[in-house]
């Protein structure tokens, strides 16, 4: 059964049109690649998800309700991770993770414990995150997402950065999520290490440039 | 109420552990305030006469100087995408953040500001008003000061749009706490101007961090 669904949604940035007519549909435990150029949208289409951005036309389901009806619930019910790992570099890594687990409303020493080995940082919790390698801040900002847990990931270009051991730990959490029952949508290049339905955004592409 | 608490706890200790903004503000007043003798002259009664403006005008400069990175650090490494998608309004991160601003720049000025009165000469009947008219008054150019923060998030040369957009918006703030210490210093009561900048804060708390709010979802779009 479908969870996590869009219909006719169409983006706009600048005065460009980036797609249109859009529809998707995500079961529970399913994930959604979303494959395209640069340019074409996907991360558009992950902010849109998220709320970030509001699409010029659509509508976003979760349950067969509106997002829009109670932004609220869909804030609380989605982690969203961009390109930028928004990880302070005064802030050792436990407190970073401690400080996003609190704004959630949890407070569980146990669940950043947990992320931290699943992602193979343990050894680095008290460093602060301006020594950390572009990897391990990725691990940490993917860390975040079992220190609060959330039924709807968004991610876009989640294993940029990361080395084979971390995109093999990464699959591993994300299967986890999936076994939960949890929806993973994923913008990507390579190959993400996770397989899934995939949603190419060429497909949606305006008509405003046609090929002669 | 704990994630207010958390957020205005990091916006602290990332400040102490990257030090700079909060003792830079000091440093400025300082001698701004230093300025004025040697521009003016060593005059005393010219200073004392001119005391209680030259406070004012040169906390609200340093108010300033601190303001333009109260966003921007959060909206370039992307942590504004995450604070904006917390289950908790954006108005009360916002808030949060805002009152953090206050603790590390206003609440000095405040507290430092009766020294700088001696330094300038003036009566000594003015200093409860003005530590009274600063702890009202600062925390609504902290809060006026976040919107146009906000506002001029992303701009090409923001320092100066801020400058332009906020000042305007600071003289109530300025007549009325110049107003309070003068009234003291001449003996009449200063209730009545404390009293209007008491309600300048109490509408800026719910109306500022609202629009601010706005204005940065506006910038992530």
């Amino acid at each position: 059964m479908t969870v996590f669904a869009g219909a006719g949604l169409a983006c706009l940035r600048g005065e460009r049109a980036v797609f249109a007519g859009l529809g998707f549909g995500v079961a529970a435990g399913g994930v959604l690649l979303l494959r395209g150029a640069n340019g074409s949208g996907k991360s558009s289409l992950l902010r849109c998800m998220a709320g970030l951005l509001s699409p010029v036309a659509g509508l976003l389901t979760w349950d067969d309700m509106p997002v829009g009806a109670d932004a609220e619930a869909h804030r609380s019910r989605l982690r969203y991770l961009g390109h930028q790992d928004a990880v302070k570099s005064a802030l050792t890594v436990a407190e970073d993770l401690t400080f996003w687990q609190r704004l959630h409303g949890a407070r569980d020493p146990v669940a950043i414990g947990t992320a931290l080995n699943r992602f193979g940082i343990a050894h680095l919790a008290d460093l602060p995150a301006r020594l950390l390698s572009a990897g391990q801040r990725r691990r940490v900002a993917l860390a975040r997402l079992l220190a609060a847990p959330a039924p709807l990931w968004l991610l876009d270009e989640p294993t940029n950065a990361l080395d084979d051991d971390g995109v093999e730990r990464f699959a591993a959490v994300v299967g986890e999520h999936r076994a939960g029952g949890g929806v993973v949508v994923l913008a990507a290049h390579g190959d993400p290490g996770v397989a899934g339905s995939i949603l190419s955004l060429a497909d949606y592409a305006p008509h405003s440039e046609v090929a002669p | 109420m704990s994630g207010f608490l958390a957020l205005v706890r990091r916006d602290l200790q990332l400040a102490v552990r990257q030090g700079g903004d909060a003792a830079l503000v000091l440093v400025f007043y300082l001698l701004a305030v230093l300025l004025f003798p040697f521009g003016v002259g060593p005059e005393p009664n010219i200073l004392a006469r001119i005391s209680t403006g030259v406070l004012w005008v040169t906390a609200l400069l340093a108010a300033l100087l601190s303001l333009e990175r109260l966003f921007v650090a959060e909206y370039e490494d992307g942590s504004l995408d995450q604070l904006a998608l917390l289950p908790m309004p954006l108005a009360v991160v916002v808030l949060a953040k805002t009152a953090a601003h206050w603790l590390l720049t206003g609440l000095p000025l405040t507290l430092i500001a009766p020294a700088f009165a001696v330094i300038l000469g003036m009566d000594a009947a003015g200093y409860p008003a003005l530590v009274l008219a600063l702890v009202l008054g600062t925390p609504t150019l902290s809060l006026i000061g976040g919107l146009g923060a906000a506002l001029t998030l992303g701009a090409r040369r923001a320092g100066a749009l801020l400058a332009l957009l906020v000042l305007p918006l600071y003289i109530p703030v300025l007549i009325f706490g110049v107003a309070a210490v003068d009234a003291a210093t001449a003996g009449l009561a200063p209730g009545p101007h404390l009293a209007i900048l008491g309600a300048l804060l109490l509408a800026a708390i719910p109306l500022c961090p609202w629009a601010t709010a706005a204005a940065l979802r506006q910038a992530l779009e």
